[in-house]
């Protein structure tokens, strides 16, 4: 049964993992990448580690892609200033 | 260097990794179950403090140092986020308009941001009895008061938000860990030496000075988090490039 949820684990941590990385727009690839830290959380509880599945469900699924959102979102004002005023 | 030379260093490089790495994965204890050394030597050692979550007790109190190191990193990450992100001369701070925000964001944002609160605190709070801890709970709580933004406006947030505040809060979180280590130097051994009485296991006042080590860095880190989303929302929303529009205006 516990190997079942490992193997499962695994194959959704590997599969939102090469969709992040398939993902091109940066927007988009945040949101896969809480999706794989929502894997990865899943992965660490059936380990039995679950000290460090919270951390990654913190980190990995809410902080980072929400740095990320923040980046693209000042980048995107900055380029559509550039075309000529928003 | 040709390019052809630097693919043979890169091939010899990564080569070496790998028979390295290889290497130290068969020599690995057996996935799962099985005697695992240092586990059983950290149980002993966590229940012998009266620790009910061995993580904690390894973090604050056989390896408390390493935690110290840790908490330093993300308050030297977190200032140097601050100086790099700094309002410049040649940029000017707009003050947003207010959004419009569908109604159902709204009624999810207002039932999501007390429960997330709370959870964050009661991980903080149990972190030596439950899995969870300063580290998790810290990053739950102050991404949980960002949950004002998605159910409001930035201007609401910033309300609740005074910065200046959880800067002092970073900083006083940070220096409690020290004088809590500095308190085992004087009263007891070592630096972050365990001297508080152990308390009854499984209470929440058990465990010596890990709950005081975990409050510590659970204060940290919540407002380090929140100086961090501070400078980035700062950037993505109120700061513009180009001058400001009258001399002398700047804050």
């Amino acid at each position: 049964m516990t190997d079942v949820l490992t193997l499962i684990s695994l194959l959704l941590v590997a599969a939102s993992a090469t969709a992040a990385v398939a993902a091109r727009d940066p927007s988009r690839q945040a949101l896969v990448l809480a999706v794989l830290g929502l894997a990865l959380a899943v992965l660490f509880t059936v380990l039995q580690a679950p000290d460090v599945g919270l951390s990654q469900l913190a980190v990995g699924s809410a902080l980072t892609p929400l740095l990320i959102l923040l980046s693209v979102r000042k980048v995107r004002r900055r380029g559509r200033r550039e075309d000529g005023g928003r | 260097m040709s390019r052809r030379l630097r693919m043979w260093v890169l091939a010899t490089g990564g080569f070496g990794v790998a028979v390295l790495l290889v290497a130290a994965y068969v020599r690995l204890p057996r996935f799962g179950g099985g005697p695992h050394p240092y586990g059983e030597r950290a149980v002993a050692a966590a229940l012998s403090r009266h620790t009910a979550n061995v993580i904690s007790s390894v973090n604050f109190d056989l390896r408390a140092f390493d935690t110290l190191g840790e908490e330093s990193i993300l308050f030297g990450a977190v200032l140097g986020t601050v100086v790099l992100l700094r309002q410049t001369r040649d940029e000017r701070e707009v003050p947003p308009a207010p959004a419009r925000i569908a109604p159902a964001v709204r009624r999810y944002a207002r039932i999501m941001l007390p429960l997330a609160l709370l959870c964050g605190l009661y991980v903080i709070a149990h972190g030596q009895l439950s899995p969870g801890g300063g580290f998790q709970g810290g990053v739950v709580v102050a991404t949980a008061l960002h949950l004002l933004y998605i159910g409001a406006d930035y201007r609401a947030l910033e309300h609740i938000r005074p910065v200046g505040r959880y800067e002092v809060g970073d900083a006083v979180g940070e220096a409690a860990y020290v004088v809590v280590g500095v308190a085992g130097l004087l009263g007891g051994s070592a630096f972050l030496a365990n001297v508080l009485p152990l308390g009854t296991f499984n209470t929440l006042a058990s465990g010596g000075t890990v709950p005081l080590l975990n409050a510590a860095v659970g204060m940290e880190v919540a407002c380090a988090v929140v100086v961090l989303l501070a400078r980035f929302l700062d950037q993505a929303v109120e700061i513009e490039q180009g001058p400001t529009r009258k001399e002398g205006k700047q804050s």
